[in-house]
């Protein structure tokens, strides 16, 4: 095979899993639309986005009311629409999901975003200043959400990002296959256009003093996600790639990421399942998936789970690495135990424990690490409260320190993490936010 | 299995569809095609006074996913040269002995044009004339085709002509075009026409361009009103069928009548028929999906009358006349309710919103345990499949303030779903004309209906 064309299969084979929908495909779906009245698509919708009013929009050609009604609910409609777990969410709950096929709503609101970014055109006007000036830290989801919505209500948002692109996990952490970069991108600009300064390779705690940002600003948000790959504390880990930065290479440096020929995954929730597509589809001859748990334990979604078994993905489940075989400074294999499953655990799942004697070697000579994310590091650093290692927050989003709010990974200590979630909080924070800041001054004496 | 074999004033078919006089009959080729898929009959393109085509001539009216609910054209009568289809017509029957070959026709306003058309028809050796007095775009403009059915007296006039020439079966075609579709077909029946057809199409213009802001189809920049035609038009063409059904006038002649008008299924064409019709004409449907469409009107229909013990055509036509009534003569006390099962409910709410904003507010959302909710009562951090799909609230019609309207069940998008149910009468049977005849004070004046519906117990809210 030449280089162009090995390229050109590359190119092919992470290429958004999904096509666009073409305009007459998008017609005939969005006609099939009940428009359902107080939608149940809508109720799952973490963001609530009216998707029956979007919907009806593509139905009747109205692209730029459809592509507003998405964005008014949710500023991050184009990437929501491509990495939403749509099965868990609005699809799960369509009407039509029952009997027929739901309507596919994920392809739908692309439709509309792929639309409005191509159209360049800006679909919400600026509101008059109103003097306020709010610092945000980190330009992920949440930040970028959050940043968005107190620009169009006229505050003067700076948003600070420590990597050198904005988008957070959506620019660094999703598979090409899902989202690619340029979109991320794209709606870094968007959200910049309604107003927000954006400053890149600036980091809170290092070129940015906490104090002086609270005594500079008027409000400050805290978006900062969560933390690197944790340890797994066996011989042999400094071996292991990181998933987070074996998908981030994939991104932005597909050209020196070396895939193995026989790569071995330890994790089962999303981010593992993304390593393990990226690995095959870059031509690893076999990827294995190592779970101390059983399938019904593990975190990944089940659509996920399905996908990755039809990409010949091997799962080793009631597995459990003990070290990993290096020879010649080179891995070679990965040793591991079997667990059987008893009691419960913390997180509410059935403890794994080891069985004596049961060691096994797997060959590998490549070994990728996705066992989650470590506790946002920022909660330590400012000194907020937290709660179960998450910086806690009241209804409102304020932490501990008044005037700070924060939302998005940092604060989940429950449930699902997912962009979307992520975005909302970003949204109901800067409503906070915006009240906390248009309120009338208390008067000192008066009741 | 019926017998689905008709005689329409004389004129015999195996079954009671038609190709009606339009474009799927406009040629020897196509009629003889149509014959060979198995149409009992056909009315040809209408022949007569000589014209010319335009481009863009059909207009059409989509809805969501569906294509052509309806049709609008303004093409005209055949452009083909007169003696083309006159020798196509007699070629066809003599080929298809048993089927209904019908030349409709259509020429300038004068005794002579009329009789020798008639003459010429009657040599081919076609079973029947239909007089097209409907078209209503172009040749109406020449003081033809619905110039002529819109004037009873012009339509008494010509069909006079031609009945004194004739010796086949003389069919009067009617325009829809006009108040009161009673008028012109009596002045058939007063020329002794041998049958009626109905309704030809209907005045449309069917849209504007947002774009280039002309009318479509654009003709060269302009367009004007067609006629409109196909599945929309079918409730307005059963009730002029069944206005002449009720006649006394019409009925008491016993002149058959053609039906068409949307006619797409054996459904519509049993409907047809229960409403007094003998044949069946049609023509969108095959424009859209071809002649192999007859098919299964014959054997939907076929099936149907097996399935009731209906043996002839002749058992069922007119069997629903009875039914049509006045306003004035439906029984005031009849009760229905609507009723929401919730097993087959989807809960999209739909019949909530249309009874909340547009019927009677009698539709209640109840949550699980019991309680009447208001729509989007969720807490904003909700989120998920689960709690939007198991915490939904089931929509239930409060009988009580249900006044029967039926605007939920007719949106209802699911089978079955929500039933109208008849509910005993709580009063005795009483119409508007016997109350007009017994009470008159109470349908003249306001205080003295609501005393009437205070003492019968009539609360509208």
């Amino acid at each position: 095979m030449s280089d162009v064309t090995r390229d050109f299969v590359t190119e092919q084979k992470l290429a958004e899993a999904l096509p666009p929908l073409s305009s007459h495909e998008a017609l005939v779906e969005a006609n099939r639309c009940l428009y359902c009245y107080d939608a149940p698509c809508t109720h799952a919708c973490p963001t609530h986005i009216d998707i029956p009013r979007f919907i009806k929009k593509i139905a009747s050609n109205n692209l730029p009311g459809s592509a507003r009604t998405i964005l008014e609910a949710n500023l991050l409609g184009a990437t929501c629409a491509r990495v939403c777990p749509v099965q868990e969410l609005c699809e799960g709950a369509c009407v039509l999901g029952a009997d027929h096929k739901p309507i596919m709503i994920g392809r739908l609101q692309r439709y509309a975003m792929d639309y409005a970014y191509a159209q360049k055109a800006d679909l919400f006007w600026p509101s008059a200043k109103t003097g306020m000036k709010v610092a945000i830290v980190g330009a992920g989801p949440a930040g970028l959400s959050c940043a968005g919505e107190l620009a169009r209500k006229g505050h003067d948002v700076t948003l600070f990002e420590k990597r050198q692109l904005g988008g957070g996990l959506s620019t660094y952490g999703i598979i090409v296959l899902r989202e690619p970069v340029d979109v991320a991108l794209a709606e870094v600009d968007m959200i910049c256009r309604l107003g927000v300064e954006l400053r890149t390779n600036v980091e809170l705690g290092r070129d940015l003093d906490f104090s002086e940002l609270r005594s500079n600003y008027d409000a400050i948000f805290l978006g900062g996600g969560l933390g690197a790959t944790p340890s797994l504390g066996i011989p042999g880990e400094e071996y292991c790639l990181d998933g987070l930065e074996y998908i981030e290479q994939s991104k932005m440096d597909r050209d020196r990421l070396r895939v193995g020929r026989q790569v071995v995954v330890i994790g089962a929730g999303n981010t593992a399942i993304d390593c393990a597509t990226i690995a095959k589809r870059m031509g690893a001859e076999r990827v294995t998936m190592l779970y101390r748990r059983t399938e019904h334990e593990m975190t990944a979604y089940p659509h996920e789970y399905e996908f990755i078994k039809r990409e010949g993905v091997e799962f080793r489940f009631l597995t459990q690495p003990t070290h990993v075989v290096v020879t010649n400074g080179q891995v070679t294999g990965i040793q591991c135990v079997r667990t059987e499953l008893s009691g419960v655990d913390g997180s509410g799942r059935p403890s794994p424990r080891t069985v004596t004697g049961s060691e096994i070697i797997i060959p590998t000579d490549q070994i990728i690490k996705a066992i989650g994310q470590e506790k946002p590091y920022l909660a330590r650093l400012l000194g907020l409260q937290t709660f179960g290692g998450f910086i806690k927050v009241d209804d409102a989003y304020e932490t501990s320190v008044p005037g700070v709010f924060a939302g998005g990974d940092c604060i989940r200590s429950s449930g699902a993490a997912s962009t979307v979630m992520a975005v909302e909080d970003g949204k109901l924070a800067a409503e906070s936010i915006h009240r906390r800041l248009t309120a009338a001054p208390v008067m000192a004496g008066t009741d | 299995m019926a017998d689905l074999s008709i005689d329409f004033a004389g004129i015999k078919s195996p079954n009671p569809f038609w190709l009606a006089s339009a474009p799927p009959a406009n040629s020897g080729a196509q009629v003889h095609r149509a014959f060979e898929a198995g149409w009992g009959g056909a009315v040809w393109k209408t022949i007569g006074a000589p014209v010319l085509n335009v481009s863009n001539r059909y207009g059409a009216w989509h809805y969501g996913n569906q294509k052509m609910l309806a049709i609008n054209n303004v093409e005209l009568i055949s452009d083909r040269p007169l003696e083309v289809n006159l020798r196509e017509i007699q070629d066809v029957k003599r080929l298809w002995p048993d089927r209904a070959v019908i030349v409709s026709a259509m020429v300038e306003s004068s005794p002579e044009a009329w009789s020798e058309i008639v003459k010429r028809i009657e040599d081919t050796g076609a079973d029947g004339i239909e007089l097209n007095y409907g078209c209503p775009h172009g040749m109406s403009e020449r003081g033809m085709g619905s110039a002529v059915g819109q004037v009873p007296e012009y339509c008494e006039q010509i069909t006079s002509w031609v009945k004194h020439v004739a010796r086949i079966p003389v069919i009067v075609k009617l325009t829809p075009n006009i108040t009161n579709i009673v008028y012109p077909a009596r002045a058939a029946v007063a020329a002794k026409a041998d049958g009626l057809s109905l309704i030809n199409t209907i005045n449309s213009i069917v849209g504007v361009d947002l774009d280039t802001l002309e009318v479509t189809p654009s003709i060269g920049g302009k367009g004007g009103h067609g006629g409109y035609a196909g599945p929309a038009v079918k409730p307005i063409a059963l009730n002029m069928l069944s206005t002449l059904g009720v006649d006394e006038v019409v009925s008491r002649s016993g002149l058959p009548i053609s039906g068409m008008g949307g006619i797409s299924t054996w459904n519509d064409a049993a409907e047809f028929l229960l409403l007094g019709a003998t044949s069946l004409q049609v023509c969108t449907a095959v424009m859209h999906y071809g002649f192999r469409i007859v098919e299964d009107l014959c054997d939907g229909l076929s099936n149907w009358m097996d399935a009731h013990n209906f043996a002839k055509i002749a058992d069922i036509r007119g069997k629903s006349l009875p039914r049509i009534s006045d306003f004035k003569d439906l029984d005031l006390s009849f009760r229905a309710i609507a009723r929401i099962d919730p097993a087959k409910c989807i809960k999209c709410d739909l019949c909530y919103v249309a009874c909340n904003d547009s019927a009677h507010q009698c539709i209640d959302l109840i949550a699980a345990d019991g309680s009447v909710v208001e729509p989007r009562a969720y807490d904003v951090h909700s989120n998920g499949k689960n709690e939007a799909v198991h915490g939904r609230p089931q929509p239930r019609v409060r009988e009580e303030d249900c006044v029967g309207c039926r605007l939920c069940y007719n949106v209802c998008p699911v089978e079955h779903c929500i039933e109208m149910v008849d509910l005993p009468p709580c009063r005795p049977s009483i119409t508007w004309d016997q109350l007009t005849k017994s009470q008159r004070v109470v349908t003249e004046d306001w205080e003295a209906m609501k005393r009437y519906r205070e003492e019968r117990g009539i609360h509208i809210h």
